[in-house]
Protein backbone atom coordinates (compact mmCIF):
# COMPACT_ATOMS: atom_id res chain seq x y z
CA UNK A 1 0.00 0.00 0.00
CA UNK A 2 1.10 3.56 -0.73
CA UNK A 3 2.70 5.12 2.40
CA UNK A 4 0.36 8.14 2.32
CA UNK A 5 -2.69 5.88 2.21
CA UNK A 6 -1.24 3.78 4.99
CA UNK A 7 -0.86 6.91 7.09
CA UNK A 8 -4.44 8.00 6.35
CA UNK A 9 -5.71 4.56 7.26
CA UNK A 10 -3.84 4.72 10.58
CA UNK A 11 -5.41 8.12 11.29
CA UNK A 12 -8.88 6.73 10.54
CA UNK A 13 -8.29 3.72 12.80
CA UNK A 14 -7.05 5.97 15.62
CA UNK A 15 -10.11 8.20 15.19
CA UNK A 16 -12.40 5.19 15.49
CA UNK A 17 -10.52 3.75 18.48
CA UNK A 18 -10.51 7.10 20.30
CA UNK A 19 -14.20 7.65 19.63
CA UNK A 20 -15.13 4.18 20.81
CA UNK A 21 -13.26 4.68 24.07
CA UNK A 22 -14.86 8.10 24.63
CA UNK A 23 -18.37 6.87 23.90
CA UNK A 24 -17.75 3.66 25.85
CA UNK A 25 -16.73 5.58 28.97
CA UNK A 26 -19.65 8.00 28.65
CA UNK A 27 -22.21 5.25 28.32
CA UNK A 28 -20.53 3.36 31.16
CA UNK A 29 -20.93 6.43 33.37
CA UNK A 30 -24.57 6.80 32.29
CA UNK A 31 -25.16 3.18 33.17
CA UNK A 32 -24.39 3.95 36.82
CA UNK A 33 -27.22 6.46 37.22
CA UNK A 34 -29.63 5.36 34.53
CA UNK A 35 -33.27 5.69 35.54
CA UNK A 36 -34.04 2.11 36.54
CA UNK A 37 -37.45 1.32 37.92
CA UNK A 38 -37.79 0.53 41.60
CA UNK A 39 -38.66 -3.08 42.32
CA UNK A 40 -41.26 -4.01 44.98
CA UNK A 41 -38.64 -4.97 47.62
CA UNK A 42 -36.99 -1.54 47.35
CA UNK A 43 -40.37 0.20 47.67
CA UNK A 44 -41.48 -1.82 50.67
CA UNK A 45 -38.06 -1.24 52.29
CA UNK A 46 -38.71 2.51 51.98
CA UNK A 47 -35.92 3.18 49.48
CA UNK A 48 -38.22 4.85 46.97
CA UNK A 49 -39.03 8.54 47.58
CA UNK A 50 -42.64 9.35 48.49
CA UNK A 51 -44.66 11.68 46.21
CA UNK A 52 -41.97 11.90 43.52
CA UNK A 53 -42.61 10.67 39.97
CA UNK A 54 -40.86 7.32 39.74
CA UNK A 55 -41.17 4.06 37.86
CA UNK A 56 -42.05 0.81 39.53
CA UNK A 57 -41.82 -2.51 37.80
CA UNK A 58 -42.34 -6.22 38.38
CA UNK A 59 -44.72 -9.07 37.75
CA UNK A 60 -48.48 -8.71 38.19
CA UNK A 61 -49.31 -11.09 41.04
CA UNK A 62 -51.65 -13.97 40.13
CA UNK A 63 -55.21 -13.39 41.34
CA UNK A 64 -54.60 -9.85 42.54
CA UNK A 65 -56.27 -7.84 39.77
CA UNK A 66 -59.44 -6.04 40.95
CA UNK A 67 -61.47 -4.08 38.42
CA UNK A 68 -64.07 -1.49 39.38
CA UNK A 69 -67.25 -2.49 37.50
CA UNK A 70 -68.36 1.13 36.91
CA UNK A 71 -65.12 2.95 36.08
CA UNK A 72 -61.77 2.20 34.45
CA UNK A 73 -60.13 1.92 37.86
CA UNK A 74 -57.90 -1.14 38.34
CA UNK A 75 -56.00 -2.27 41.42
CA UNK A 76 -53.36 -4.97 41.43
CA UNK A 77 -50.27 -6.15 43.26
CA UNK A 78 -46.86 -6.04 41.62
CA UNK A 79 -44.40 -8.54 42.98
CA UNK A 80 -40.80 -9.62 42.58
CA UNK A 81 -41.61 -12.80 44.55
CA UNK A 82 -40.12 -11.42 47.79
CA UNK A 83 -42.29 -8.33 48.32
CA UNK A 84 -45.28 -6.79 46.63
CA UNK A 85 -46.67 -3.31 46.21
CA UNK A 86 -50.30 -2.32 45.56
CA UNK A 87 -50.75 -0.24 42.42
CA UNK A 88 -53.87 1.66 41.45
CA UNK A 89 -54.49 2.99 37.97
CA UNK A 90 -57.36 4.64 36.14
CA UNK A 91 -57.25 4.16 32.40
CA UNK A 92 -56.97 1.65 29.60
CA UNK A 93 -54.42 -1.08 30.20
CA UNK A 94 -52.27 -2.37 27.32
CA UNK A 95 -53.51 -5.60 25.67
CA UNK A 96 -50.60 -7.57 27.06
CA UNK A 97 -51.47 -6.68 30.65
CA UNK A 98 -52.25 -9.96 32.40
CA UNK A 99 -51.59 -11.74 35.67
CA UNK A 100 -48.08 -13.14 35.64
CA UNK A 101 -46.96 -10.65 33.01
CA UNK A 102 -44.17 -8.07 33.48
CA UNK A 103 -45.15 -4.40 33.67
CA UNK A 104 -43.52 -1.02 34.23
CA UNK A 105 -45.69 1.66 35.85
CA UNK A 106 -45.02 5.38 36.06
CA UNK A 107 -46.51 7.33 38.94
CA UNK A 108 -46.16 8.42 42.57
CA UNK A 109 -45.93 6.52 45.81
CA UNK A 110 -48.34 7.96 48.37
CA UNK A 111 -47.82 8.09 52.12
CA UNK A 112 -49.90 4.95 52.68
CA UNK A 113 -47.46 2.93 50.58
CA UNK A 114 -49.78 2.66 47.59
CA UNK A 115 -48.42 3.40 44.14
CA UNK A 116 -50.76 5.64 42.13
CA UNK A 117 -49.87 5.10 38.49
CA UNK A 118 -50.68 7.43 35.62
CA UNK A 119 -49.17 5.11 33.00
CA UNK A 120 -48.88 1.32 32.89
CA UNK A 121 -46.73 -0.30 30.20
CA UNK A 122 -46.49 -3.99 29.44
CA UNK A 123 -43.15 -5.62 28.75
CA UNK A 124 -42.91 -8.63 26.47
CA UNK A 125 -39.99 -10.93 25.72
CA UNK A 126 -38.26 -11.94 22.50
CA UNK A 127 -40.00 -15.34 22.25
CA UNK A 128 -42.70 -15.80 19.64
CA UNK A 129 -44.67 -19.00 19.09
CA UNK A 130 -47.99 -20.15 17.68
CA UNK A 131 -50.81 -20.54 20.25
CA UNK A 132 -50.92 -24.34 19.73
CA UNK A 133 -47.24 -24.68 20.68
CA UNK A 134 -47.77 -22.51 23.76
CA UNK A 135 -50.79 -24.63 24.72
CA UNK A 136 -48.82 -27.86 24.30
CA UNK A 137 -45.96 -26.47 26.40
CA UNK A 138 -48.38 -25.50 29.15
CA UNK A 139 -49.98 -28.94 29.11
CA UNK A 140 -46.59 -30.65 29.29
CA UNK A 141 -45.33 -28.51 32.16
CA UNK A 142 -48.56 -28.79 34.18
CA UNK A 143 -48.44 -32.59 33.74
CA UNK A 144 -44.96 -32.61 35.26
CA UNK A 145 -45.96 -30.06 37.88
CA UNK A 146 -43.19 -27.68 36.87
CA UNK A 147 -43.59 -23.92 36.48
CA UNK A 148 -43.94 -22.62 32.93
CA UNK A 149 -40.73 -21.65 31.15
CA UNK A 150 -42.48 -18.66 29.57
CA UNK A 151 -45.64 -16.81 30.48
CA UNK A 152 -47.69 -18.78 28.01
CA UNK A 153 -51.30 -17.71 27.75
CA UNK A 154 -53.52 -18.27 24.73
CA UNK A 155 -54.18 -15.16 22.71
CA UNK A 156 -57.66 -13.88 23.35
CA UNK A 157 -58.14 -11.91 20.15
CA UNK B 1 -6.50 -7.30 -6.87
CA UNK B 2 -5.54 -3.63 -6.57
CA UNK B 3 -6.19 -3.16 -10.27
CA UNK B 4 -9.76 -4.40 -9.85
CA UNK B 5 -10.15 -2.12 -6.85
CA UNK B 6 -9.05 0.90 -8.90
CA UNK B 7 -11.25 -0.07 -11.81
CA UNK B 8 -14.17 -0.18 -9.37
CA UNK B 9 -13.41 3.46 -8.65
CA UNK B 10 -14.12 4.51 -12.22
CA UNK B 11 -17.60 6.07 -12.44
CA UNK B 12 -17.89 5.17 -16.14
CA UNK B 13 -17.08 1.52 -15.51
CA UNK B 14 -19.58 1.37 -12.66
CA UNK B 15 -22.26 3.05 -14.78
CA UNK B 16 -21.92 0.36 -17.43
CA UNK B 17 -21.67 -2.67 -15.16
CA UNK B 18 -24.46 -1.68 -12.76
CA UNK B 19 -26.95 -1.36 -15.62
CA UNK B 20 -26.43 -5.04 -16.35
CA UNK B 21 -27.49 -6.50 -12.99
CA UNK B 22 -30.01 -3.86 -11.91
CA UNK B 23 -33.03 -5.64 -13.45
CA UNK B 24 -32.07 -8.82 -11.55
CA UNK B 25 -31.77 -6.94 -8.27
CA UNK B 26 -35.19 -5.36 -8.75
CA UNK B 27 -36.93 -8.56 -9.88
CA UNK B 28 -35.36 -10.70 -7.13
CA UNK B 29 -36.06 -8.03 -4.53
CA UNK B 30 -39.74 -7.64 -5.40
CA UNK B 31 -40.19 -11.42 -5.55
CA UNK B 32 -38.55 -12.10 -2.17
CA UNK B 33 -40.15 -9.13 -0.42
CA UNK B 34 -43.61 -9.98 -1.70
CA UNK B 35 -43.16 -13.64 -0.72
CA UNK B 36 -41.90 -12.74 2.75
CA UNK B 37 -44.49 -10.06 3.50
CA UNK B 38 -47.51 -11.97 2.14
CA UNK B 39 -46.43 -15.17 3.92
CA UNK B 40 -45.76 -13.26 7.13
CA UNK B 41 -48.89 -11.10 7.12
CA UNK B 42 -51.40 -13.66 5.86
CA UNK B 43 -50.16 -17.21 6.42
CA UNK B 44 -47.70 -17.31 9.33
CA UNK B 45 -49.27 -18.47 12.62
CA UNK B 46 -50.27 -15.79 15.11
CA UNK B 47 -48.32 -15.30 18.30
CA UNK B 48 -49.58 -16.95 21.51
CA UNK B 49 -49.33 -13.72 23.48
CA UNK B 50 -49.68 -10.82 21.05
CA UNK B 51 -52.08 -12.45 18.61
CA UNK B 52 -52.06 -10.83 15.18
CA UNK B 53 -50.49 -7.53 16.21
CA UNK B 54 -47.01 -9.08 16.23
CA UNK B 55 -47.24 -9.36 12.42
CA UNK B 56 -45.85 -5.86 12.02
CA UNK B 57 -42.52 -7.55 12.82
CA UNK B 58 -42.39 -8.55 9.13
CA UNK B 59 -42.06 -4.85 8.25
CA UNK B 60 -40.39 -3.56 11.42
CA UNK B 61 -37.42 -5.94 11.57
CA UNK B 62 -36.41 -5.69 7.86
CA UNK B 63 -36.47 -1.87 7.93
CA UNK B 64 -34.66 -1.63 11.28
CA UNK B 65 -32.07 -4.18 10.15
CA UNK B 66 -31.50 -2.41 6.83
CA UNK B 67 -31.31 1.02 8.49
CA UNK B 68 -28.29 -0.17 10.50
CA UNK B 69 -26.85 -2.22 7.65
CA UNK B 70 -26.93 0.78 5.28
CA UNK B 71 -25.08 2.86 7.86
CA UNK B 72 -22.34 0.22 8.18
CA UNK B 73 -21.99 0.19 4.37
CA UNK B 74 -21.78 4.00 4.38
CA UNK B 75 -19.08 3.87 7.07
CA UNK B 76 -17.04 1.39 5.00
CA UNK B 77 -17.38 3.70 1.99
CA UNK B 78 -16.33 6.63 4.19
CA UNK B 79 -13.06 4.83 5.07
CA UNK B 80 -12.44 4.31 1.33
CA UNK B 81 -13.13 8.02 0.71
CA UNK B 82 -10.72 9.13 3.42
CA UNK B 83 -7.90 6.67 2.67
CA UNK B 84 -8.09 6.06 -1.09
CA UNK B 85 -9.92 9.27 -2.14
CA UNK B 86 -12.10 7.17 -4.41
CA UNK B 87 -14.89 9.20 -6.01
CA UNK B 88 -17.30 6.29 -6.28
CA UNK B 89 -17.24 5.70 -2.51
CA UNK B 90 -18.39 9.27 -1.96
CA UNK B 91 -21.04 8.87 -4.66
CA UNK B 92 -22.31 5.83 -2.75
CA UNK B 93 -22.53 7.68 0.59
CA UNK B 94 -24.45 10.56 -0.96
CA UNK B 95 -26.75 8.28 -2.91
CA UNK B 96 -27.80 6.03 -0.03
CA UNK B 97 -28.03 8.50 2.89
CA UNK B 98 -31.65 9.48 2.05
CA UNK B 99 -32.54 5.79 1.64
CA UNK B 100 -31.13 5.11 5.09
CA UNK B 101 -33.08 8.05 6.49
CA UNK B 102 -36.35 6.68 5.11
CA UNK B 103 -35.60 3.15 6.39
CA UNK B 104 -34.81 4.48 9.88
CA UNK B 105 -38.00 6.52 9.88
CA UNK B 106 -40.01 3.47 8.82
CA UNK B 107 -38.40 1.38 11.57
CA UNK B 108 -39.26 4.02 14.19
CA UNK B 109 -42.77 4.47 12.82
CA UNK B 110 -43.63 0.77 12.65
CA UNK B 111 -42.07 0.37 16.10
CA UNK B 112 -44.36 3.07 17.47
CA UNK B 113 -47.40 1.48 15.82
CA UNK B 114 -46.41 -1.87 17.35
CA UNK B 115 -45.60 -0.34 20.73
CA UNK B 116 -49.02 1.26 21.19
CA UNK B 117 -51.07 -1.98 21.38
CA UNK B 118 -48.41 -4.17 23.02
CA UNK B 119 -46.57 -1.94 25.50
CA UNK B 120 -49.27 0.71 25.77
CA UNK B 121 -47.21 3.63 24.48
CA UNK B 122 -46.08 5.05 21.15
CA UNK B 123 -42.76 6.16 22.53
CA UNK B 124 -40.56 5.72 25.60
CA UNK B 125 -37.09 7.15 26.10
CA UNK B 126 -35.39 3.80 26.57
CA UNK B 127 -31.91 3.08 25.23
CA UNK B 128 -32.97 1.21 22.09
CA UNK B 129 -35.51 3.77 20.89
CA UNK B 130 -33.30 6.74 21.71
CA UNK B 131 -30.23 5.34 19.94
CA UNK B 132 -32.38 4.59 16.89
CA UNK B 133 -33.62 8.21 16.94
CA UNK B 134 -29.96 9.31 17.03
CA UNK B 135 -29.40 7.20 13.89
CA UNK B 136 -32.23 9.12 12.19
CA UNK B 137 -30.57 12.42 13.11
CA UNK B 138 -27.19 11.11 11.89
CA UNK B 139 -28.65 10.36 8.47
CA UNK B 140 -30.24 13.82 8.43
CA UNK B 141 -26.92 15.37 9.49
CA UNK B 142 -25.03 13.58 6.71
CA UNK B 143 -27.49 14.86 4.09
CA UNK B 144 -27.43 18.41 5.50
CA UNK B 145 -23.64 18.57 5.75
CA UNK B 146 -23.28 17.40 2.17
CA UNK B 147 -25.70 20.06 0.94
CA UNK B 148 -24.04 22.76 3.04
CA UNK B 149 -20.59 22.49 1.42
CA UNK B 150 -20.37 23.48 -2.23
CA UNK B 151 -16.91 22.16 -3.01
CA UNK B 152 -17.21 18.50 -3.97
CA UNK B 153 -13.93 17.34 -2.43
CA UNK B 154 -14.28 19.13 0.93
CA UNK B 155 -17.90 17.97 1.16
CA UNK B 156 -16.77 14.38 0.55
CA UNK B 157 -14.19 14.49 3.36
CA UNK B 158 -16.42 16.28 5.86
CA UNK B 159 -19.27 13.85 5.20
CA UNK B 160 -16.91 10.86 5.50
CA UNK B 161 -15.68 12.04 8.92
CA UNK B 162 -19.24 12.59 10.15
CA UNK B 163 -20.30 9.13 8.93
CA UNK B 164 -17.32 7.55 10.70
CA UNK B 165 -18.00 9.43 13.94
CA UNK B 166 -21.59 8.19 13.85
CA UNK B 167 -20.68 4.55 13.35
CA UNK B 168 -20.08 4.12 17.11
CA UNK B 169 -23.85 4.42 17.48
CA UNK B 170 -24.39 1.11 15.64
CA UNK B 171 -23.03 -1.22 18.39
CA UNK B 172 -24.93 0.93 20.91
CA UNK B 173 -28.21 0.27 19.05
CA UNK B 174 -27.39 -3.43 18.75
CA UNK B 175 -26.42 -4.02 22.40
CA UNK B 176 -28.63 -1.38 24.08
CA UNK B 177 -31.16 -4.06 25.01
CA UNK B 178 -28.44 -6.15 26.72
CA UNK B 179 -26.46 -3.37 28.42
CA UNK B 180 -29.37 -1.44 29.92
CA UNK B 181 -32.77 -2.07 31.31
CA UNK B 182 -35.12 -1.23 28.44
CA UNK B 183 -38.77 -1.68 27.60
CA UNK B 184 -37.78 -3.03 24.17
CA UNK B 185 -37.26 -6.80 24.27
CA UNK B 186 -33.84 -8.36 23.48
CA UNK B 187 -32.99 -9.67 20.00
CA UNK B 188 -34.91 -12.68 18.69
CA UNK B 189 -32.10 -13.52 16.27
CA UNK B 190 -28.63 -14.25 17.58
CA UNK B 191 -25.64 -15.35 15.55
CA UNK B 192 -24.75 -18.20 17.87
CA UNK B 193 -28.17 -19.55 18.86
CA UNK B 194 -31.32 -20.71 17.14
CA UNK B 195 -33.89 -17.92 16.69
CA UNK B 196 -36.47 -17.84 19.49
CA UNK B 197 -39.37 -18.24 17.06
CA UNK B 198 -40.43 -21.23 14.94
CA UNK B 199 -39.39 -21.65 11.29
CA UNK B 200 -42.82 -20.72 9.91
CA UNK B 201 -42.22 -17.27 11.46
CA UNK B 202 -38.51 -16.69 10.85
CA UNK B 203 -38.39 -17.96 7.23
CA UNK B 204 -40.79 -15.26 5.92
CA UNK B 205 -38.92 -12.71 8.05
CA UNK B 206 -35.62 -13.77 6.48
CA UNK B 207 -37.16 -13.61 2.99
CA UNK B 208 -38.37 -10.05 3.51
CA UNK B 209 -34.96 -9.00 4.89
CA UNK B 210 -33.21 -10.47 1.82
CA UNK B 211 -35.80 -8.91 -0.50
CA UNK B 212 -35.32 -5.49 1.06
CA UNK B 213 -31.55 -5.95 0.70
CA UNK B 214 -31.90 -6.54 -3.05
CA UNK B 215 -34.30 -3.63 -3.48
CA UNK B 216 -31.86 -1.44 -1.58
CA UNK B 217 -29.12 -2.60 -3.99
CA UNK B 218 -31.26 -1.61 -6.94
CA UNK B 219 -32.17 1.74 -5.40
CA UNK B 220 -28.50 2.43 -4.59
CA UNK B 221 -27.55 1.70 -8.24
CA UNK B 222 -30.27 3.99 -9.62
CA UNK B 223 -29.31 6.84 -7.30
CA UNK B 224 -25.57 6.35 -7.88
CA UNK B 225 -26.10 6.43 -11.65
CA UNK B 226 -27.99 9.71 -11.35
CA UNK B 227 -25.28 11.18 -9.12
CA UNK B 228 -22.56 10.02 -11.56
CA UNK B 229 -24.36 11.62 -14.53
CA UNK B 230 -24.68 14.90 -12.62
CA UNK B 231 -21.03 14.94 -11.61
CA UNK B 232 -19.58 13.85 -14.93
CA UNK B 233 -21.89 15.93 -17.10
CA UNK B 234 -18.96 17.68 -18.77
CA UNK B 235 -17.16 14.49 -19.81
CA UNK B 236 -17.35 13.06 -23.28
CA UNK B 237 -18.80 9.67 -22.31
CA UNK B 238 -21.78 11.28 -20.57
CA UNK B 239 -22.47 13.48 -23.59
CA UNK B 240 -22.29 10.42 -25.85
CA UNK B 241 -24.55 8.51 -23.47
CA UNK B 242 -27.14 11.27 -23.54
CA UNK B 243 -27.03 11.42 -27.34
CA UNK B 244 -27.02 7.68 -28.05
CA UNK B 245 -28.74 6.32 -24.96
CA UNK B 246 -25.98 3.82 -24.11
CA UNK B 247 -22.41 3.76 -22.80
Amino acid sequence: MHPIRKKRLTVVLFLLAGLSIAVGLTTYALRQNINLFYDPSQISAGEAPVDVRIRAGGMVQEGSVLRDPDTLKVEFLVTDYSASVPIEYVGILPDLFAEGQGIVAMGRLNSEGRFVADQVLAKHDENYMPPEVAGALEKASSAEGKPMPVNAKPATY
Amino acid sequence: MWQFFHKLGSPKWFFGISARFMPWLLAGGILLLMAGVVWGLAFAPKDYLQGNSYRIIFIHVPTAFMAQSVYIMMASAAVVTLVWRMKLADVFVKAVAPVGLVLTFLALFTGAVWGKPTWGTWWIWDARLTSMLILLFLYGGVIALDRAINDEKSAARAVAVLVLVGVVNIPIIKYSVDWWNTLHQPATFKLTEKPSMPAEMWVPLLLSVLGLYLIFGWLACVRMQTEILCREQRTRWVKEFVMKGRV
